[in-house]
């Protein structure tokens, strides 16, 4: 089954109120596959919103979520940037929604295949943001991302890598519904619109309480590291499958080495694992499933035997530097861990097994440096042409395929 | 029922208490719901206020208590919640400035899922929120004919930012970002958009104008947007003391010189087709609207401009034309 067509399966399974969507590449097969479905009576009393823009999905989504209705949209790249404005509003509101994002690079230039950029760009937006490593766990983190939000009363945000995942042919367990129905319960809103009982929501607060609105929003998402917990816990009794919650690991036990990463990449890096395994090299691989909120201790404790790490990066901070790598290094601010802060597979660049082993070999030989950020793929005979023809300098940490080697450098010591 | 409170005694607006009960407005009713009470932190004289009170009251009525709103952000969002108190005996959400016809569909869209087929959505937005950067959600509830009555209070203007520019604003008015200076003379002509005319080009079932001047016109038109079913629009002039510069006591009178003056045309529309007006009873210059306010002063100094009043009135004249505000007949 096709990745989208599992991920309308198991949102068609949740049974949802509303859903409001506009397409967009490669979100278009979930909610083509919703519309039929929804049609065809298999989504009870659903209603089905198709509109003018994704700014028009989310606000949908918030006005629907708060008149009771348990709401879903999907979206990706230039689209989740469009309800960009949307985000913290529903979650400022706490809106219970549950989104999918098919990860895709955003534009300039304009670029329709996988990476993290549009995600990582929403981080603060105050959503739980879980990524999905397989189309299996695409289904399981959806049916969980419901009730996670419902009992939190925090948007959800499930993350898969676009045209990867999405349009990806695999074997995928479906849970029944009765499976579903026992995981979920109807969604009891904290609070909803009602003529009996009337409230104000959205109300404008000032200087004499938003720190404190903010601050109780932050002290709920924390609250979500153990409800991510508890809902796979819960998930593999009543489901039978285990999903991990904040983090996967793979043969990180007894590691001196780990590839931290999220989404699809993790499959390749497993089998690397296995590879260098069997070369006698101690390494395993830390899926960061919770990116949102950040799982801190987590991370840090599950990296605690390991001397280097290595962080996949499918999106960076134009100007500054690596997302995942700065959280990786937060968690790791007190411990002595080198941390290679790697930038590859932007804007669809597949990231292969042959890829990460060289990678891996480079790092392990001493090749790649821990103080700048490094892009392996790079192509830096194309880089360093385009540099000559602008007349600019070619520093040799750019020939070597890197950024702010000297001044990071600096900054990280 | 929360505390009864006769604001407006006095005025046409309570209705004469020697009419029949049955004929008065729901203003005038001792039982009307305050849907919006007294507290707020409107301007005195502000017409939105006014004309939110009497269309959320009329829609109480019609739907019987049983209703919904949904407000975009603007000087009614900001004046009526300033946490933690609010003006609102309705259910009420306040989503972005953007999106309130979105908002309102999907309110709609859950109610219909959860079949509460009696529950009824009001969206509310100012000008700006409307025909400037809401066009695309009201545009899209249109499309889809989606069954939110959508009510836009029109001040001409970006009156809680301090009074800028709309697309509401009618030329040579003078805002925050269209002053008279230099060879200015206030908002440009030919820019713009009628809303009411867009709204009708959807064919949707219902769009009706309104001013503050004639209450019992505005509480029909409510009546009449609630009694049907799927998109519906009004588009109710609330003069603006503070943008417009005009005394607080003056909200009604200027409105009414709005419509007098075929500056703003009061019609109905079902289904793209205008299926009634009101007709002008009384023609007043366009020149003794203008004075009324301070944001055309420049039109009226030494030397002033004239021409740019001449302008105007052709503009007025068009409009009476139009929509044969005259009853000549004549179009």
């Amino acid at each position: 089954m096709e990745g989208s067509r599992a991920v309308a399966e198991a949102v068609a399974m949740c049974r949802p109120g509303v859903i409001a969507a506009y397409p967009i590449s490669p979100q278009t097969h979930i909610v083509e596959a919703l519309s039929d479905l929804v049609s065809l009576g298999r989504v009870g009393t659903c209603r089905y919103l198709m509109v003018e823009s994704e700014f028009a999905a989310m606000s949908a989504c918030i006005g629907a979520s708060a008149a009771g209705a348990r709401a879903y949209t999907a979206t990706a790249s230039q689209g989740l940037l469009f309800m960009s404005e949307a985000l913290p509003n529903a979650s400022g509101l706490r809106l219970p929604i549950v989104m999918t994002v098919a990860n895709r690079a955003l534009g300039a230039p304009i670029n329709i295949w996988n990476d993290h950029s549009d995600a990582m760009s929403q981080r603060d937006a105050g959503w739980l943001q879980l990524f999905a490593a397989s189309n299996q766990d695409a289904v399981d983190l959806h049916v969980q991302a419901f009730a996670l939000a419902e009992e939190l009363s925090v948007p959800v945000m499930v993350c898969m890598d676009g045209f990867v995942l999405t349009h990806a042919v695999e074997e995928v367990d479906l849970p029944s519904q009765e499976q579903v129905d026992a995981f979920l319960p109807p969604f009891a809103p904290a609070q909803v619109l009602d003529p009996d009982d009337p409230i104000t929501i959205g109300a404008m607060v000032g200087p004499e309480a938003f720190t404190e609105v903010k601050f109780l929003e932050a002290h709920r998402q924390l609250q979500a590291l153990d409800a991510v917990q508890e809902s796979a816990d819960r998930y593999l009794h009543v489901v039978g499958r285990d999903t991990g919650g904040l983090t996967t690991s793979y043969r990180l036990d007894d590691a001196d080495v780990a590839v931290v990463a999220l989404g699809s990449v993790l499959g390749a890096a497993a089998d690397v694992v296995d590879d260098l395994r069997a070369a006698g090299v101690p390494v395993g691989t830390l899926g960061v499933t919770c990116f949102r909120p950040w799982p801190l201790d987590e991370i840090r404790e599950a990296l605690s035997g390991v001397s280097r790490v290595i962080v996949l990066n499918r999106a960076f901070s134009v100007g500054s530097g690596s997302i995942l790598g700065a959280d990786v290094r937060l968690s790791l601010a007190a411990e002595q861990t080198r941390v290679y802060d790697v930038v590859l597979g932007l804007g669809g660049r597949p990231v292969t097994r042959a890829v990460l082993r060289r990678l891996l070999d480079d790092v392990l030989d001493g090749q790649v440096s821990d103080r700048a950020l490094s892009f392996p793929d790079l192509d830096v005979d194309l880089v360093v042409r385009e540099l000559d023809r602008e007349g600019t300098d070619r520093p040799q940490a750019v020939t070597r395929g890197e950024l702010g080697a000297d001044e990071w450098g600096k900054a990280w010591t | 029922m929360s505390d009864v409170k006769l604001y407006q005694i006095g005025t046409f607006a309570a209705g004469n208490r020697l009419m029949d009960p049955s004929l008065g407005t729901e203003q005038s009713s001792a039982a009307r719901t305050n849907a919006i009470t007294s507290g707020h932190r409107a301007c005195r004289g502000c017409g939105e206020a006014l004309g939110a009170r009497v269309v959320l009251d009329a829609a109480m009525r019609a739907s019987e208590g049983r209703m919904v709103t949904v407000n975009a952000t603007g000087c009614l969002e900001v004046f009526s919640t300033p946490y933690p108190e609010s003006s609102w005996q309705v259910p009420w959400l306040h989503s972005l400035f953007g999106n309130a016809a979105a908002v309102a569909s999907g309110v709609a869209a859950a109610l219909e899922a959860q079949g509460r087929d009696d529950v009824r959505v009001v969206a509310q937005a100012g000008d700006g929120g409307t025909v400037d950067i809401g066009l695309g959600c009201v545009s899209g509830m249109f499309e889809r004919n989606d069954d939110v009555l959508f009510v836009c209070y029109d001040n001409q203007g970006y009156m809680n930012t301090g009074v800028q520019r709309s697309a509401a604003t009618p030329p040579a008015a003078s805002t925050a970002n269209t002053r008279a200076v230099g060879t200015r003379t206030g908002n440009a002509f030919g820019t713009g958009k009628s809303l009411p005319v867009i709204a009708m080009a959807h064919e949707i079932p219902y769009v009706a104008t309104a001013t503050v001047a004639d209450l019992h016109d505005l509480e029909r038109k409510v009546t009449r947007a609630m009694s049907l079913h799927g998109a519906r629009y009004l588009h109710v002039l609330v003069p603006c003391p503070l943008g417009w510069g005009t005394e607080s006591a003056d909200t009604v009178r200027v409105a009414r010189m709005a419509a007098e003056s075929g500056m703003f045309a009061v019609f109905e529309a079902e289904y793209g087709d205008v299926t009634a007006v009101s007709r002008i009873r009384r023609q007043v210059p366009v020149a003794d609207y203008l004075r009324t306010q301070a944001r055309f002063r420049h039109l009226f100094g030494d030397p002033g401009h004239p021409e740019v009043v001449e302008r105007l009135q052709r503009q007025g004249d068009r409009t009476i034309a139009r929509y044969d505000l005259l009853g000549t007949g004549e179009r």
